[in-house]
């Protein structure tokens, strides 16, 4: 049963209660430490780039014929976008479970 | 004009107007009309985002600033797509879970006191203004290098079809506009990018080095540095771009066009795999309008390089090529604006009208004529504004619509979700603070105020020094926000955060949540 059909059943949720339970609970901590290293980590491989750029010349050299480090960074960044996201998807549908049985179990009982 | 060109650039305007008329007759409802009533699936929308994304700008603007500035025009390319992981791993699905039309929805889930709705409206009204000036300007200097046309005639004809797709089309007029633009556009660029490697016998090595010597840089081309001499600028611009994205209100609007957030988040895979590749390819756009172009060229046809992308597919495929690139450009330019007066009219006439001033009590007729009616006045309005900016650069007006969306949306959204302590005071004071700070910086800073001929508005030397504010206005949205909250307690109006943490985690709904006067159903 998908989560708009569940929405029509009427009922007096106690959301203080809810957002107690150990369930919800771990559902969120599980989510915050899945998401919270992965903000952290394309943050900081985004914005070393300009710095190194900017400040230093590691990147300049060249790697294969003229391509240099930059655009092999550049690159990289394309690859982690991508990567990134998939896990995000594949991870986040077994949130989804998770939400639908705290539902299930405390607001449709 | 000759008949290949007339049959392209016909067909493809055509096919759009058809789908227009073929929308119109299923568009009922404000749901409709604002969302497609929720019915586009994964891929549609993600193609939708992708339509949406790849405006002009990115199009024409990477295409031309690669091609005159090297790596430096790159890195629009690699920011507009990073952007991509913070919509999607911090926004799209709590924003889906608790919003229904606009932004406004979603902070208004939250925080019902109307200031805070009002706020939200303002600013997105204001990002999608500079937004589409810019977009209605470029499609202006188009169709003038095209056709010949005058350029007051070009933005009124671009202006009068925008306005036809979003008064008669709606959302499911808009959103198709830009699925077959999207197709269009990544079929134009893979040819384009395809030629250009033919030239070197597929060989990347040999491109790059034909790069090191046939622009005036020489081998600094294929460095970053041209553009952005200071690396300060160079991670502000980043900042607004990597941020601002996460803040625009017709990006956003696609994540109400899908059913669900299961939904709202593949239709992000979708377009970030659309919209990388597509940004991959920018770089064959803008190495082979510099090699086979010429910088001077170029610069010739139009200063900032935004016609190097339709001046190379001449070079490489002839008028027909040529012709297929414009038309798609133009369609490119129809389909966002058309987003843009969307998401510009339904904060208009959904946020301002509806719920501030009739208090959501408006029947699903009346919710209807005020969209058209606030679509049009959107619509009317930019075109004059556009009309006086001709001499305006292009991309200096999207980077003031990202700056502000990073610096007066972004803020209010992540703390709305993931702040518990967050209040009233610390949304609205965050919203206004940060759309102020980014405007003023903007006016003190060197694209208004320049002694150099020709470049800005006041003849003096500027008082900030550089020409996007996002690395002080986005760090001083979020410092409104926390010192808002922290000097003021709860106000009336807003709900409980245990109702809003637990809808956004799980995407629950309650039924009276549903009905709240704008349930098509209700009535």
């Amino acid at each position: 049963m998908s989560i708009k059909a569940k929405q029509n059943k009427k009922s007096e949720v106690d959301f203080e209660k809810l957002i107690e339970t150990p369930e919800f609970k771990a559902l969120v901590a599980r989510k915050n430490r899945f998401i919270t290293p992965y903000v952290i980590l394309f943050m900081f491989f985004f914005f070393l780039l300009p710095i190194l750029t900017g400040y230093t010349e590691v990147l300049n050299s060249n790697i294969i014929g003229l391509i240099n480090g930059t655009w092999f960074y550049a690159w990289g960044l394309f690859i982690m976008t991508w990567v990134f996201s998939t896990i995000y998807t594949k991870k986040a549908t077994s949130f989804d479970s998770e939400a639908e049985a705290i539902i299930d179990k405390y607001i449709l009982k | 004009m000759s008949a290949i060109t007339f049959i392209i650039f016909f067909g493809v305007i055509g096919a759009t107007l058809y789908v227009t008329y073929w929308a119109a007759k299923r568009t009922s409802t404000a749901s409709e009309f604002y969302t497609a009533g929720g019915n586009l699936t994964g891929w549609q929308n993600g193609l939708a985002i992708a339509g949406d994304y790849l405006s002009a700008a990115s199009f024409l603007g990477i295409a031309g600033s690669i091609s005159l500035n090297g790596f430096d025009g790159f890195y629009y390319s690699v920011g507009w797509l990073v952007a991509y992981l913070v919509v999607l791993f911090l926004i799209a699905e709590p924003l889906r879970n608790l919003g229904k039309y606009t932004m406004g929805d979603m902070i208004g889930s939250r925080f019902s006191a109307k200031k805070v709705r009002g706020a939200a409206a303002l600013n997105t009204i204001t990002i999608v203004i500079f937004y589409m000036i810019a977009q209605l300007v470029g499609a202006g200097a188009l169709i003038k290098l095209l056709f010949g046309l005058d350029y007051t005639w070009a933005v009124i004809l671009v202006g009068i079809m925008m306005s036809i797709y979003v008064l008669f089309g709606g959302m499911a007029a808009t959103s198709w506009v830009q699925i077959i633009k999207a197709g269009l556009l990544m079929a134009g660029t893979i040819i384009i990018s395809f030629l250009v490697l033919l030239k070197f016998d597929f060989s990347m090595v040999d491109m790059f080095d034909k790069m090191a010597t046939s622009t005036a840089h020489g081998e600094a081309f294929l460095l970053s540095g041209i553009l952005y001499q200071n690396p300060i600028e160079l991670i502000s611009v980043l900042i607004a771009l990597l941020l601002g994205t996460a803040g625009l209100p017709h990006i956003l609007m696609r994540f109400f066009t899908v059913k669900d957030a299961k939904t709202a988040r593949s239709s992000v895979i979708y377009a970030t795999w659309i919209i990388g590749i597509f940004y991959v390819l920018t770089i064959f756009l803008g190495f082979g309008a510099a090699a086979f172009v010429g910088s001077d060229n170029i610069i010739a046809e139009n200063a900032a390089g935004n016609m190097a992308a339709p001046m190379l597919a001449a070079i490489l495929g002839g008028e027909a090529l040529e012709s297929f690139v414009a038309a798609v450009a133009f369609a490119t330019i129809l389909a966002v604006v058309a987003g843009l007066v969307l998401s510009g009219a339904s904060a208009l006439a959904h946020d301002l009208y509806g719920e501030i001033i009739k208090k959501g009590k408006l029947t699903e007729k009346q919710q209807i004529a005020a969209a058209r009616w606030a679509a049009l006045a959107v619509a009317v309005f930019s075109i004059i504004l556009a009309l006086g900016s001709e001499k305006l650069n292009v991309a200096f007006l999207v980077s003031i619509a990202f700056c502000i969306a990073a610096s007066a949306n972004v803020p209010t959204l992540l703390f709305t979700i993931y702040w518990k302590r967050f209040n009233t005071t610390g949304a609205v004071t965050s919203m206004i603070v940060g759309l102020s700070v980014a405007i003023i910086l903007v006016i003190l800073g060197p694209n208004v105020m320049n002694t150099a001929e020709g470049k800005g508005f006041i003849d003096m030397a500027p008082i900030f020094p550089w020409t996007n504010p996002a690395i002080i206005s986005v760090p001083a949205g979020f410092l409104a926000a926390i010192i808002g909250t922290l000097l003021s307690s709860r106000s009336s109006g807003e709900k409980n955060y245990a109702e809003v943490k637990f809808q956004a985690e799980t995407g629950y709904r309650e039924l009276e949540a549903e009905s709240g006067g704008y349930n098509p159903h209700a009535h």
